[in-house]
């Protein structure tokens, strides 16, 4: 087995990428994920990789729109204002079926905000955030471990299902320090991608790579063609070979009470679990892995079994819209939220759930 | 009989979308020509703007790419890096270049991207139907500028091949214009240097060509390019005004 070493989940996305045969990384700074970009710097030169510091996030986002389109594994991250600016590279991204890994560090927000951990930005990851009828696949880490092994998955992903992905992090997972075993490195050769751009050499056709269809009836078969594709996802991520990244489940097999969350706060609400079962309280957690793909199928059955669930987030409540959807009025679903970088402590959600309890 | 003229072999037997009498035509066949004659096409990657252009792709039998507005050197920055053996170039507008890609052009032409950039300037949008650019001419009447561009609230014309120049990295940066024969034959002649330049791995090439817009500017073509030589080259001159290339001047 492999040794366990410590970094912060900046760095481990940095490394795990290397190891998932990505050579290429465009970025421009922003607070709080600057381990990563400085981590790249110094590690892909010495494995003959590209670091290329952009002007800004919009011209980092379209170098990886080329070099996405010649086959190569590329990646680029920022944090939450940053993002925002790479929308329109995504939308290409997306319509161009470009495979590529994206990370937002998330920070808090609207505008400049601040650089505490947030999870603010998960209508515009899981919405689409630019514009037109497109989805990103989405990967919501816990942990410096799953900052590294959802990297690999999230290169893996993005060439599978020729598509963005997006990790979701924040500022605590980015900058904590916790001990990781990184994943074995995986054998990647772009020359292995059909329709990329290498110059047309030998082929006899050559190969283009587009988003504009001015024809109406072109544009919507290939948006229909997307749909199909993100139904395909959908299905893999439900009961496919990707169901084990949908969702964890924890204790809610019996649990009158499920909390959900995602990301660092689904390290909290464990405690929380804990807390109310010494309580006597039966309480149960689903930490959604992926977020887009949502685990709707998961939490529409496990609605049928509890008697309510509550959704925190450190937002002033995004995610809870998709549990409602899922949940479909069978019963109620709470909500409590910190924002603007405030993290919320297990003792504040403990209080919500007594009261919660006390109603019920 | 002999064949004296043809099709350059890297354009594709489509025909242009462009109005009549419009410069892009020409240019095309002098990037075309020049391709063909170094024997770069197979490893050729164009990337192609937002603008009248936009559909370039359509015209070379090349490997390409569509950028989004203005992004066009970030994006064949990207082809460039992960492929380094492959001959990249932009071909690009005013509107797209001089405007909302200003940042992408400096950037890369500061970085010394080994990449080609032709930027075709016409002093208009020509594609969303004639509005003011950062080239138009101080009086010039658009659809966004109908009493005539302002110097004191639109600025001046913006010199993109000075501007580059001041810029230590680019090898090569030259302005030409398709309005006579001699400049015709002239403009092939840095087309064909530039990509020579990339040929030879010494870094980014850059040539401006300036031209017309008859729709636009509501003019024939023979009066675009008379209004071309009266008007726009004494603003936008043309000229070398860096070349570290080594290749020896033709004239």
């Amino acid at each position: 087995m492999a040794d366990k070493i410590l970094m912060k989940g900046n760095e481990a996305i940095g490394e795990a990428a290397i190891l998932a045969g990505c050579r290429h990384y465009f970025g421009y700074p922003i607070t709080p994920q600057s381990e990563l970009p400085a981590y790249l710097a110094k590690r892909l030169p010495e494995v003959e990789g590209v670091f290329l510091q952009a002007e800004s996030e919009i011209g980092a986002i379209n170098m990886v729109y080329g070099a996405a389109s010649t086959g190569a594994r590329v990646m680029t991250s920022s944090s939450s204002p940053g993002v925002s600016l790479k929308q329109e590279g995504i939308s290409y991204l997306a319509a161009a079926e470009l495979p590529c890994v994206l990370v937002n560090v998330t920070r808090g927000g609207p505008g400049l905000g601040n650089i505490a951990p947030a999870q603010a930005d998960y209508y515009q990851a899981t919405r689409g955030g630019g514009h037109g009828d497109y989805r990103t696949l989405v990967f919501a880490p816990n942990s410096v471990q799953e900052m590294a092994d959802l990297t690999i998955k999230a290169f893996d992903a993005a060439d599978r299902f020729k598509s963005p992905v997006l990790i979701l992090s924040d500022g605590v997972l980015g900058q904590m320090m916790e001990p990781v075993v990184l994943p074995d490195p995986v054998v990647f050769d772009p020359d292995t991608k059909e329709g990329t751009l290498t110059g047309k050499g030998s082929r006899k056709k050559r190969n283009l790579v587009t988003t504009i269809f001015l024809d109406a009836d072109q544009l919507e078969e290939h948006n229909w063609h997307l749909y199909q594709k993100y139904q395909f996802v959908t299905d893999e991520f439900d009961h496919g070979s990707w169901k084990d990244y949908s969702c964890e489940l924890h204790q809610t097999d019996d649990a009158d009470i499920i909390l959900v969350g995602y990301g660092i706060i689904a390290r909290i609400l464990k405690t929380v679990v804990e807390k109310c079962r010494k309580r006597g309280i039966k309480a149960g957690l689903i930490r959604p892995i992926s977020l887009w793909p949502f685990p709707t199928r998961i939490i529409s059955e496990l609605s049928k079994k509890t008697k309510s669930m509550m959704v925190v987030e450190m937002s002033t409540g995004q995610m809870v819209d998709d549990v409602k959807l899922a949940v479909e009025g069978r019963i109620p679903v709470y909500f409590y939220g910190r924002t603007g970088g405030n993290i919320p402590s297990s003792f504040e959600i403990l209080n919500e759930i007594d009261k919660i309890v006390r109603i019920d | 009989m002999n064949k004296v003229f043809s099709r350059p072999k890297c354009m594709s037997n489509t025909p242009y979308h462009y109005c009549p009498g419009c410069d892009h035509g020409v240019i095309h066949r002098l990037v075309a020509e020049s391709i063909d004659e170094l024997e770069l096409a197979s490893r050729t990657i164009g990337v192609a703007p937002v603008g009248c252009s936009v559909f370039a792709y359509d015209y070379f039998d090349l490997d390409f790419n569509s950028a989004a507005h203005g992004r066009a050197p970030a994006v064949a920055t990207g082809i460039k890096r992960a492929r380094p053996d492959s001959i990249v170039f932009t071909y690009q507008g005013d509107g797209d270049l001089a405007a909302i890609g200003t940042g992408e052009i400096i950037h890369a032409a500061n970085r010394g991207e080994k990449i080609t950039v032709i930027f075709v300037n016409n002093a208009i949008y020509g594609m969303t139907g004639g509005q003011m650019a950062p080239t138009s001419l101080i009086g010039m009447k658009t659809a966004t500028s109908p009493y005539g561009r302002d110097a004191a609230t639109m600025g001046y014309p913006i010199k993109i091949s000075e501007m580059l120049a001041t810029l230590e990295s680019p090898v090569y940066i030259a302005r030409v214009a398709v309005n006579t024969p001699a400049n015709l034959m002239k403009a092939k002649r840095v087309i064909k240097n530039a990509f020579q330049c990339q040929k030879d791995g010494k870094g980014f090439s850059f040539v401006e060509v300036v031209s017309i817009c008859p729709t636009n500017w509501g003019k024939t073509p023979i009066d675009s390019h008379k209004w071309l030589a009266e008007h726009m080259l004494p603003v936008f001159p043309l000229g070398t005004f860096k070349d570290k290339t080594g290749i020896e001047k033709a004239d």
